[in-house]
């Protein structure tokens, strides 16, 4: 009981710590690599829950693909960060109302599962403790909703169309590499030179 | 937990639709790998495919397969029927058109059938989440059809304004859908049905009708959510406009009336007022909103307009009698819009394409053919007999009189008079006007899908009226 307490605490310690972090440093750089430690200590609160794959999804999408994004637009993007910072404490108030608003919707789910502990149970799929949810998932997604899924996988299908249509754009001028005639360019056509250093051609 | 299937065989109600899914993949593999002339040929495959399709479903079985999700039965068969005819005819109309308008991309035709393929989910949908799925597939295809031509800034603005505002109807449908859920416990249409019809008036599943019918009603542009059709089909490519209202309309309408007989055939009192307002107001608004448009498509998008809420007086009724006449209203519908369309695209001269009513100044002497047709297209807008638009209008009339709504039988009588007005003034542009431009000959099959749809519409009462209204009947009768 008490090592997965202590590991609760450890992760937990860390997600607020890096979360402070997100805010409060200097550089842009480093809230995205704090708040990619703040994923993988909450992937790991999912791991103690037994949300197993909660916690690896929030690994490969929020770690592996939604961080690596920010990271590109903070380092595409020339934004002046601190500009933007500039009025935080104006914001301050309406910051600490929206989080004690979360708080006490918090406290009003985690009050309905103290109250009501067999709630959770009465879903039209009830957790069995007896299968991971891995495969539990894997049940019910590929037999009751096969039909929403596949239909799911086209709607995706037809935004990544949509995107290339939308947006691809093959421009005439720009240089390719074409093997073909790098392989087939003789020795006949090719004039060496001598730079000397420093001159330039 | 096993499936519930025994194999690929129990799986046949939904033949067509797979068969339409795999082909769109093999189109998209087609259109990569192919060079030359990729989008003609294509386009050839898809309408060719369209059509095998449109023959599985003629023969297809009846069932409800996927834990529910998906039915197919009669009215599903004629709607997706009509659907198929719509999305091959608006690919027809791209033949000849598609350099012009920036559509010769082998993508246009795979997104017209991943539209249909949604469409088709919809008419077939037997639950709310199914239902979500299959009208979130046709309208992102349609998005990306709308703003196809990227370099137009009409067309990107329509794309935008279509996005936008169907996402927001999108929301809208979602949250009554939530509420439904919330307060019948079932996502599926007749459990919907069975808990409605125990429990008590509830007034958190009439938000969630009110809120449902919200959202289809943008996808039908029914008055008040109509805002979005006039600008959508003027700055779309006009063989993607003649698409938006064919078979979208026909699919929106089918899957209104699908989910307000399956799912709140109790409550009928209920969704009856809505679908009256909107009726109402759709042919009214439209009946005096066109007179003053200029542009053709505008004038179209009116049209369409009006025409949604003539097809919304035959739901009204809330009868076996009612659906059958909205069946026939959207069958008559969809031929009388692919051939005005088809006539707009065929009218093409050195300073491009027909845009304006006085561009058609003097068209009789010009092009008598083409001329003729669309006033006869215009006569049949209008519900003149004996052209297939009066006994469209006709049906869902007598519907309207029999359930006793007279008040709304006679608004429509006289907002079909108002909008006489400007089609008639389309004719007295066409027949009494000096010319001003002439305009090249059609390209054949504009003339071969006007010259069917106008016999159609001409022959209406002496050939296809009577099947089909046979065909309208028992479609009908499965829903009751």
């Amino acid at each position: 009981m008490t090592l997965p307490l202590f590991f609760f605490y450890l992760f937990s310690a860390i997600v607020v710590a890096s979360a402070i972090m997100v805010i409060s440093s200097r550089n842009p750089v480093h809230s995205v690599l704090f708040l990619i430690l703040a994923f993988v200590n909450a992937a790991g609160i999912f791991m103690l829950a037994g949300a197993e794959f909660l916690a690896l999804i929030l690994i490969v999408v929020y770690v592996g693909a939604v961080a690596v994004l920010f990271l590109f637009v903070v380092m595409m993007l020339d934004v002046d960060f601190g500009e933007l910072r500039k009025g935080i404490l104006q914001y301050a108030p309406v910051g600490i109302v929206v989080g004690i608003i979360l708080l006490l919707e918090l406290l009003l789910v985690a009050g309905s599962a103290f109250l009501v502990p067999e709630a959770a149970g009465t879903g039209v799929l009830p957790i069995d403790r007896g299968v991971e949810n891995t495969r539990a998932l894997g049940q019910v997604l590929y037999t009751n909703y096969i039909y929403l899924f596949q239909a799911c996988g086209l709607v995706l299908l037809v935004a990544m169309i949509g995107a290339i249509v939308l947006t691809l754009r093959h421009k005439p001028n720009v240089k390719r590499q074409d093997i073909a005639k790098q392989v087939a360019r003789t020795k006949a056509g090719i004039e060496v030179v001598k730079v000397e250093s420093g001159k330039g051609l | 937990m096993t499936s519930e299937f025994a194999g690929f065989a129990s799986l046949a109600p939904a033949y067509p639709e797979m068969l339409l899914a795999v082909g769109a993949l093999a189109l998209l593999m087609i259109g990569v790998f192919v060079r030359f002339e990729a989008s003609r040929l294509v386009t050839i495959l898809a309408v060719g495919l369209l059509a095998v399709a449109g023959a599985m479903i003629l023969i297809s079985s009846e069932g409800t397969i996927f834990s529910g999700g998906f039915i197919n039965d009669g009215f599903a068969r004629f709607m997706k029927t009509l659907i198929i005819a719509g999305s091959v005819f608006a690919l027809i109309l791209t033949f000849s058109t598609a350099a012009d308008k920036g559509l010769n991309k082998f993508e246009y035709p795979v997104l017209v059938i991943l539209a249909t393929l949604g469409m088709m989910m919809m008419v077939s949908a037997n639950d709310l989440m199914s239902l979500y799925v299959g009208l979130e597939l046709q309208s992102l295809s349609l998005y990306v059809v709308a703003a196809f031509r990227r370099d137009s800034g009409k067309a990107t603005e329509a794309g935008l304004k279509y996005f936008v505002l169907g996402a927001l109807s999108s929301g809208m449908l979602l949250y009554g859908a939530s509420l439904v859920y919330g307060f019948t416990g079932h996502t599926q249409l007749d459990r919907i049905a069975e808990a409605v019809a125990l429990g008590e008036r509830n007034v958190g599943v009439i938000f969630g009708l009110v809120f449902l019918l919200a959202g289809i009603a943008f996808k039908i542009s029914a008055v008040p959510f109509h805002m979005w059709t006039p600008d959508v089909y003027e700055g779309a490519p006009t063989p993607v406009t003649a698409f938006f209202a064919s078979a979208p309309k026909v699919a929106a309408i089918a899957l209104l009336i699908r989910v307000v007989f399956d799912a709140f055939e109790p409550i009928a009192r209920d969704w009856q007022q809505v679908v009256i307002f909107l009726s109402i107001a759709s042919m009214v608004l439209a009946s005096f909103a066109a007179i003053g448009q200029n542009n053709l498509k505008r004038l179209l998008a009116y049209s369409s307009i009006g025409h949604v809420g003539f097809a919304l007086v035959g739901l009204s009724a809330g009868s076996l009698t009612g659906v059958e006449g909205v069946a026939i209203y959207m069958a008559v519908y969809l031929t009388m819009t692919v051939g005005t369309f088809a006539c707009v695209l065929a009218l093409k001269n050195e300073n491009g394409y027909v845009q304006t009513i006085e561009d058609l100044a003097g068209l009789s002497r010009n092009r008598p053919f083409v001329a003729g047709m669309l006033a006869m297209f215009m006569f049949s807008l209008v519900g003149l007999p004996p052209l297939a638009g009066f006994f469209a209008k006709w049906y869902v009339f007598l519907a309207a009189v029999e359930a006793q709504l007279f008040v709304l039988a006679v608004i429509g009588m006289l907002a079909s008079a108002v909008s006489a007005f400007y089609y008639l003034r389309v004719i007295k542009v066409m027949y009494f006007d000096e010319p001003t431009q002439g305009y090249a000959v059609p390209a054949i099959e504009l003339r071969v899908v006007i010259a069917l749809t106008g016999f159609l519409v001409l022959s209406y009462y002496f050939t296809v009226g009577a099947p089909l209204a046979e065909y309208a009947h028992n479609a009908a009768g499965s829903l009751f």
